[in-house]
């Protein structure tokens, strides 16, 4: 049908001059804030009980850390989830992907590479991460084409990767041999310092503002209604904050004194008066994971893919009907979390230096946890990176707060199971306030 | 070969080739027939009126043709040139769009999103083009709806009627040919019925072919210019809407009965039993 020419596109979009309220008008995500806000009490809550323990830069760092495995296969959880499927074998998938690695890296990389080669790390990454593709991609294949529920196929795949990772290496415990390898798992070794970090924020604060520069001058193009330049200058503000935050908090950590001065005989710094204080800035794993977190965001966002995948989420019937191959996004989806599900054991096996047969037992559980405390409706169609990795955090800082307040490992995991459900409970409670 | 069948006495009078022909169409689930060797076609600018009771096998005759479903038999012609329709992408190749009982929207995305659900609009770089989709949906459906405003909304926020034009925006807005409405004011107040009688006289007069299909002949009657009745998946007879009164078509619809202004399919009643 042609169009007709008579009406302008702008003269559907008058800009709104209604008062709006200054949530309506920034354009935050209230679920977003209101995990913030969980995640903060959580925080200030556990440091008062611990003793002060809790909001130091040394825990925060070692929860950044810790938070990355589970963080980096929560955003594929997410994916999995709103296409109203579910994945329980991500746990295996990454015990016997890091098996895989460490056994690659260890009896064959190293050997014919040379010890320490640049091209060992990416060698056995890349590997592992098409090992978890095919792992992943076979998985949704089966729900997919053959009809499957992803239940039970991901339960099966629960036992058989599992099974398989013991049979890589008759369950013995493999030790990594690259060091560079090791770096993806962080450690004293693995984070970037002071002056990358400091780099790096200055770089995600261009970001950011290139970001919203450019969303207002393409809104601006199509004379769409604007925000306020004041909340544009406020929410800015608050990301760079954030992010100037954060950066201050890792740089705050620094070496303990012998390990500094053992760093610095290394590297041939003299010690100034007063002790040496070397910070550690952003681990390796942490950047991995938020480096994921954008990628993800992006496919979910930016793309058909991730388009198609919330439209089958919505409504399956709708997505197919428009034309959407819901099957070959189905299969494409599993393999996403496989792959996602190596990256993590990549970052899991270079922090234990080893690959372990029980490697990643559970982690199905706290990743499954991590997406729906981060918003993912069970019922498909609604969730996003963010919050997941929010909800990942949400859940460590929970363990290691118990750690720290010296709670029995039994009763900790009481807490963490009746927090999933008390999370899940407040959510269903929103959802049908905001309808 | 088209010619050699003869079976439409009704399309006399809009000569040419059909733009749509389907023929001997039939598809049966688990052992229930349907659809059963229906015939009926499609000329442009004309308005077909699908009518027969729920479960009849309209909708599903029509989702054969918008790739929905596959047929088990028959074939499919547009513009007398046999087509190959397999699944919903297939169909929109061929300019036909379907606006469905259901909708057949994403509730979980915006209007935009559902308007170009399948055809995004993508930037150089290959991502999804937002604001041209949003300038492009704000452009469409202030067209069919000039009060919309909730571009930002999930259309799960919408009202009945606003649903509905966001589901005829997608119909129209890829330059149809054939556009079939399954019940597509069934969910509709009078004002919004009457918006949607209009928009099938302004696409009939742009040279579309439309397919309505309804259970309800008072929808349908005064818009097509011919009907095509079902009953038990078979096809009673098809009438120019000239030739035939409204009590007759009931008859068709009802009983199955074929009156003399129509000419009966497989599925009429033998003549003797209607006397």
């Amino acid at each position: 049908m042609s169009t007709s020419s008579d009406i302008k596109p702008a003269a559907s979009a008058q800009p709104s001059t209604q008062p709006r309220s200054i949530i309506q008008a920034l354009e935050i995500d209230t679920r977003m804030l209101g995990m913030i806000a969980a995640l903060l009490v959580i925080w200030v809550g556990f440091d008062i009980f611990s003793g002060g323990n809790f909001l130091t830069p040394r825990n925060l760092w070692n929860l950044s850390v810790q938070t990355a495995s589970i963080a980096v296969m929560s955003t594929g959880m997410v994916l999995i989830i709103v296409t109203r499927n579910i994945d329980l074998s991500v746990g295996s998938v990454l015990g016997v992907t890091g098996m895989i690695m460490a056994v690659f890296q260890a009896s064959y990389l190293t050997q014919t590479l040379g010890f320490n080669h640049p091209l060992v790390w990416i060698a056995t990454l890349l590997a592992g991460m098409f090992i978890g593709l095919l792992i992943g991609a076979l998985q949704g294949f089966i729900v997919a084409f053959m009809g499957v529920p992803a239940f039970i196929v991901t339960l099966g795949g629960l036992l058989v990767w599992r099974g398989a990772a013991w049979w890589v290496a008759q369950g013995k415990t493999i030790p990594l041999t690259d060091d560079n390898f090791k770096l993806i798992g962080g450690g004293a070794n693995g984070a970037i310092g002071e002056t990358w970090s400091w780099i790096l924020a200055a770089i995600a604060v261009a970001l950011v503002l290139l970001a919203t520069v450019n969303a207002r001058r393409q809104r601006k193009r199509f004379q769409f209604p604007l925000k306020p330049m004041w909340a544009e200058i406020v929410t800015v503000g608050l990301a760079s904050g954030a992010i100037i935050a954060a950066t201050w908090v890792v740089n705050a950590y620094t070496l303990p004194p012998a390990l500094a001065r053992r760093f610095a005989k290394e590297q041939g710094i003299a010690i100034p008066e007063g002790g040496l204080e070397i910070s550690f800035g952003y681990a390796v794993p942490v950047l991995v994971a938020v480096g994921v977190g954008i990628v993800m965001t992006f496919l979910a966002k930016r793309t058909r893919f991730g388009r198609y995948v919330f439209a089958i989420g919505g409504n399956p019937e709708a997505a197919a009907l428009a034309g959407v191959d819901t099957r070959k996004i189905t299969v494409y989806v599993f393999a996403l979390m496989g792959m996602l599900a190596a990256i993590a054991a990549a970052i899991s096996t270079a922090r234990l230096t080893s690959a372990t047969n029980a490697q990643g037992t559970l982690d199905e559980l706290y990743t499954i946890a991590a997406a729906v405390i981060g918003g993912t409706s069970l019922a498909g169609g609604a969730g996003t990176i963010a919050g997941a990795m929010l909800g990942a955090a949400v859940m460590q800082s929970l363990q290691t707060g118990m750690v720290l307040m010296g709670l029995d490992s039994p009763l900790q995991n009481i807490v963490v199971g009746i927090v999933l459900v008390l999370a899940v409970f407040i959510d269903t409670l929103y959802r049908k306030r905001a309808g | 070969m088209a010619e050699n069948l003869g079976h439409e006495p009704g399309s006399s009078t809009i000569s040419g080739t059909p733009l749509v022909e389907m023929r001997d169409m039939s598809i049966s689930f688990g052992g229930i027939k349907a659809v059963d060797h229906v015939s009926v076609d499609l000329y442009p600018g004309e308005v077909v009126g699908l009518l027969g009771h729920n479960g009849a096998g309209k909708s599903t005759l029509i989702k054969i043709l918008s790739g929905a479903y596959r047929r088990d038999a028959g074939e499919i012609f547009i513009d007398g040139q046999k087509a190959d329709i397999h699944n919903p992408r297939d169909a929109k190749r061929y300019g036909i769009e379907t606006i469905y009982q259901t909708l057949a929207l994403a509730d979980n995305v915006d209007a935009a999103a559902n308007l170009f659900l399948g055809r995004e609009l993508r930037t150089a770089w290959g991502t999804l083009d937002d604001v041209a989709m949003e300038a492009a949906a704000r452009e469409v459906m202030h067209r069919l709806n000039p009060n919309f405003k909730k571009f930002k909304d999930p259309v799960r926020a919408l009202s009945g009627g606003q649903r509905q034009s966001v589901a005829i925006a997608r119909a129209i807005y890829f330059n149809a040919r054939i556009i079939i409405m399954d019940e597509p004011t069934a969910a509709l107040g009078p004002q919004e019925t009457q918006q949607v009688a209009e928009l099938t006289k302004k696409l009939k007069d742009e040279g579309i072919g439309i397919f309505l299909i309804s259970h309800d002949i008072h929808d349908v009657f005064d818009l097509a210019d011919r009907v095509a009745v079902m009953k038990n998946g078979q096809l009673v007879g098809t009438a120019r809407t000239s030739d035939v009164t409204k009590d007759e078509v009931l008859g068709m619809i009802i009983l199955g009965k074929c009156p003399k202004g129509a000419k009966p399919g497989p599925g009429a009643m033998a003549s003797e039993e209607a006397a």
